[in-house]
């Protein structure tokens, strides 16, 4: 292999390369001082066409069986110069990025500091490509399936994105229906379109498409595999309710004596049943009964008997019309399904902050300071009060509200450091349904900025201001105490540099938008990454922001930060379509880029001594055990291997190896080594 | 008996409650509760100035090493604790404690200039703290008056609690404490909203219109709570809210009357020591209300 052609092309970039880098000396030093290198050449725009034929041109015309392009990272365009090659018929995997532009032109504005460099550069891929070794993708076969966790609205776009594409997706939603917090809110900024007109026609699309499965009060098990071959198993929480058999006909939830439990869809502003649905709209229109409530559970768990052999309560089962079978089925147990999937969207939303965490507001304190999704509610015709505002200790109109941004948003100190985006939104939009159904009231806002935007967004915010007379007051709050029946709020407006104190009747805090409670266990069982605030990591904050830090695994929506009802929309169809262009082949090429365990001939085997450091380090589960077995079936040593549709060529495993059995392919010792040894010492 | 097992607590009187100032009731009461039920203090010997208001204002180091002269001399005595029952005194020693620890310079510079080397291993406690962690039993086993129908507003004012994350005590938007020793001397604690606004401290001689604004907000608060007594254990808190009551009535337009009490007092009335020698007579508001109640 020491004898190959190696042909150097340097990339002018314009000017980004050639102003501070001499490129046409660099050719001529590279090709008198490496013996081997046959061919340099300079050219404008590498990556252009003409710029591309040039390569193919001259690989084909030159004979050259080793490639080195001295141009910007190979991040940028080592894909595009590999595919130029493929056409010729040279195995990609001869040709290599030299990164003359990031580290090199673009930090060095000499001259001959940068063309010494770009030469060094030059040299230590040259000596790198030298041992190159002709690698072939590797072919996974793919499941044509997808798996959407979440049944917000980013998992239902997505789930009927991927469905219209013609691809079977199963859904998986934890609680008893889809929806998410989408169908909480009262009407949507910045066109106040009724949320429920545009949320509950989706839903019911999703739970007609054929190509979708629906499992709700389900959560994810586990996930095994890899890219196009995973394997999910989903609790199907015990119900209680026989889906099949139950029609939703309501006769059971109408006769349940447990009607004073908190409704977690209301956000406790309502109550429920111990048998319910969570709101009139929900899908499947199907109930399940709260276990830790229903008397009838109680009582068994207090008696350790079987649920259906109590006879506390037998209200809902005695109602139900279905026979000979009744729907309900009080001794139900959890089930376990395993499915096969060939990528993943994790869609799995948000949380309101905890309104506990403000002490000095109020917050879980007094009943009339209320988040901004219980606001939603209020506001909502479906909600507690049927659209009527009013505030929930006594029910009276309120006629002063105050709305407090960013609670916890922008505030590193006690809540989260970064901004909830929506909040500024939905507070000018709070501050437009309140005055629109309380004409006399008046809205301030507390805030720090008015962050507005997006399309319409600034516009809306205005017209809260000069058309609906909210009044904005740029200052904190610092406290929020009861006096009688009002509110007595403390606060800061820095634009006169005066003290502000408001009596108002409701206060609404526009509470942070935080990641789920268990983002991080999700996040464990799909080996993807998450950020400081548990919010799940996209690999590249631009160039890749729907894909998870595991091949097949894709992000939608709020659990990868906070975002409004167009973005996650935006977000859930980008993740379908990359979903869908995995599924679109039968099976899929993988960069042949991965770790791979020694295998020796008998007596020895494999080097690996089956110490499993590499399991330990290998951030993508790809390490897996293998029994090396004799002809009888007799284990003769258990080593590692490397699951190549999981791997992400990362090379921990092999820089943690202890015997040196791992090397990963395109960056083994020798290779780096050869890379090293080119760097002349002065 | 169990008392005596106990180590002697260093006591820090400080300028405001030490015999012959302004607030020498809550002292008073403090030592005369201390004999009855423990734990034993002792005061440090030769202590000075905490380095709060003047000094801290104006000089840094100069208030960091008034304060860990006293801490320097609590533990050259072997003290593991310091009761400073004044909150401006607590807070100013367990903020110079911190400093010295996290800035090696200025720690050695203090440590020059006091020419006493200071650990950092003695604890700083408040009254409120002393109270919970030694005298809770000994209260209910010693009380011997329990009050008719007392209710009292426990007011915390700023000092006990803030800055959080350096005094580390109770929570400080809604703390609790104050409101568990009233009820072991049998009062009855009103939920109200200021217990932990603030009063204006040093304030009220400078910007007396301020302070007559917010401790005016406070007594309305705790009466229109139905409070009969304030309860503090602060110093200051007392001078804006007792001392000035008087000005407040008038400015604002309405009768109060309403007495502020020394928690330490409070215990004292249950433990049925004399009325004078709580100082409970020393007061600008007559507190005849609240010592019958313990009748």
């Amino acid at each position: 292999m020491g004898n190959k052609k190696i042909g150097v092309f340097v990339c002018h970039c314009g000017t980004n390369i050639s102003a501070t880098v001499d490129v046409e000396k660099v050719a001529e030093e590279t090709k008198k001082n490496n013996p081997g290198v046959s061919y340099t050449t300079t050219y404008k725009y590498m990556c252009s066409d003409p710029g591309q034929k040039l390569l193919r041109d001259k690989i084909k015309e030159e004979g050259l069986d080793g490639v080195v392009v001295a141009a910007c990272s190979p991040k940028m365009h080592e894909h595009t110069f590999r595919n130029a090659a493929i056409k010729t018929g040279l195995n990609p995997y001869h040709v290599e990025i030299s990164n003359i532009r990031e580290q090199c032109s673009w930090v060095h504005p000499e001259i001959p500091v940068g063309t010494e460099k770009s030469t060094d550069l030059v040299r230590m891929m040259t000596e790198k490509v030298r041992k190159d070794k002709s690698l072939n993708a590797i072919k996974v076969p793919v499941t044509k399936r997808a798996l959407v966790i979440g049944g917000g609205i980013a998992g239902i776009q997505a789930a009927l994105d991927i469905a219209d594409g013609g691809h079977e997706v199963i859904m998986v939603e934890r609680e008893a229906s889809i929806g998410g917090h989408m169908a909480q809110l009262s009407e949507t900024f910045p066109t106040l379109d009724c949320s429920q007109c545009i949320m509950t026609p989706k839903m019911v699309e999703a739970a007609q498409n054929d190509n979708i499965t629906m499992h709700t009060w389900s959560e994810i098990e586990s996930v095994d595999g890899y890219i196009g071959n995973f394997t999910v198993k989903i609790r199907k929480k015990a119900r209680s309710v026989d889906l099949d058999l139950c029609t939703g006909c309501s006769s059971c939830w109408q006769v349940c004596p447990c009607s004073k439990i908190k409704s977690e869809f209301d956000m406790g502003l309502g109550n429920r049943t111990a048998i319910y649905i969570p709101f009139p709209q929900a899908i499947p229109s199907k109930p399940v009964i709260d276990r830790e409530n229903c008397i009838l559970f109680k009582d068994a768990r207090k008696k350790n008997i079987k649920p259906n052999d109590s006879k506390v309560c037998r209200k809902c089962i005695d109602a139900c019309p279905i026979a000979p079978v009744k729907a309900i089925d009080y001794n139900q147990e959890d089930e376990i399904i395993e499915v096969k999937v060939g990528a993943i969207i994790v869609a799995t939303g948000y949380k309101e902050l905890e309104d506990g965490l403000y002490g000095e507001y109020g917050g879980g304190k007094y009943e009339d300071v209320i988040t901004g999704l219980q606001f939603e509610r209020l506001a909502s015709a479906s909600g507690p009060t049927e659209g009527v505002i009013k505030r929930p200790s006594d029910g009276k109109e309120p006629e002063i509200v105050v709305f407090i941004q960013c609670v916890g948003s922008r505030d590193p100190a006690k809540g989260c450091s970064y901004c909830s985006k929506t909040c500024c939104m939905y507070t000018a939009k709070h501050t437009m349904l309140y005055k629109h159904k309380v004409h006399h009231g008046h809205a301030f806002v507390f805030y720090i900025d008015i962050r507005c935007a997006g399309k319409g967004y600034e516009e809306f915010s205005q017209r809260a201001i000069e058309e609906e007379g909210a009044t904005y007051l740029r200052g904190r709050v610092s406290r929020v105490y009861k006096k009688g029946e009002k509110l007595v709020v403390l606060g800061a407006d820095t634009l006169t540099g005066s003290v502000v104190e408001i009596e108002a009747d409701m206060v609404v805090l526009a509470s942070a938008m935080k990641a789920q409670d268990d983002a991080m266990e999700i996040a464990q069982k799909l080996s993807i990454q998450y950020d400081k605030d548990k919010f799940l990591s996209e690999i590249h904050p631009k160039l890749k922001p729907v894909e998870s830090s595991s091949a097949g695994i894709f992000l939608a929506g709020t659990c990868q930060g906070p975002k409004d009802i167009p973005e996650t929309v935006a977000q859930a169809g980008a993740a379908a379509s990359k979903v869908l262009a995995l599924l679109s082949s039968d099976e899929l090429e993988r960069e042949p880029v991965v770790a791979r365990v020694d295998r020796q001939l008998p007596p020895v085997f494999s080097t690996c001594i089956g110490c499993f450091y590499c399991q330990k380090v290998c951030p993508y589960s790809a390490i897996e055990s293998e029994d090396i077995k004799a002809r009888d079936g007799s284990v003769i040593k258990t080593v590692a291997r490397v699951n190549e549709g999981l791997c992400q060529g990362c090379g921990l495993c092999a820089a943690t190896c202890r015997s040196k059995s791992i090397e990963l392919d395109g960056f083994n010792d020798e290779q780096i080594y050869a890379e090293i040894n080119a760097v002349e010492f002065n | 008996m169990q008392i005596e097992e106990r180590t002697k607590i260093g006591y820090y009187p400080g300028c405001a409650i030490t015999m012959g100032s302004s607030s020498e009731e809550y002292g008073t009461s403090v030592l005369r509760v201390s004999e009855e039920i423990g734990p034993e203090l002792e005061e440090i010997h030769d202590w000075n100035c905490c380095g709060a208001s003047s000094a801290h204002a104006t000089n840094h180091k100069l208030s960091t090493a008034l304060s860990i002269r006293n801490i320097s001399l609590a533990e050259q005595s072997g003290f593991k604790e310091i009761l400073a029952p004044c909150p401006m005194c607590s807070q100013r020693l367990i903020i110079s404690q911190k400093d010295v620890a996290d800035d090696e310079k200025l720690k050695k510079d203090v440590e020059d200039a006091i020419e006493m080397p200071c650990n950092g291993d003695v604890k700083i406690i408040n009254y409120l703290e002393l109270i919970k962690n030694y005298c809770m039993d000994e209260i209910a086993e010693k009380k011997k008056k329990t009050p008719k129908d007392l209710k009292v507003a426990c007011y915390y004012g700023c000092l006990l609690l803030r800055p959080p994350k350096v005094l580390k005590f109770d929570d400080p938007e809604n703390p609790t404490s104050m409101e568990e020793i009233v009820e072991a001397t049998g009062a009855i604690p009103v939920d109200w909203e200021l217990k932990t606004n603030c009063c204006g401290g040093g304030f009220t001689l400078s910007r007396t219109d301020v302070v007559l604004k917010l401790t005016n907000d406070i007594l309305e608060c705790a009466v229109d709570a139905g409070a009969d007594a304030i309860a503090v254990a602060c110093p200051m808190c007392h001078a804006n809210l007792d001392m000035r009551q008087k000005k407040i009535e008038k400015e604002y337009n309405r009768k109060f009357d309403i007495p502020v009490v020394y928690i330490s007092e409070l215990i004292g009335l249950a433990l049925d020591l004399g009325p004078i020698s709580l100082g409970l007579n020393k007061h600008f508001i007559d507190t005849e209300s609240v010592v019958n109640a313990f009748a």
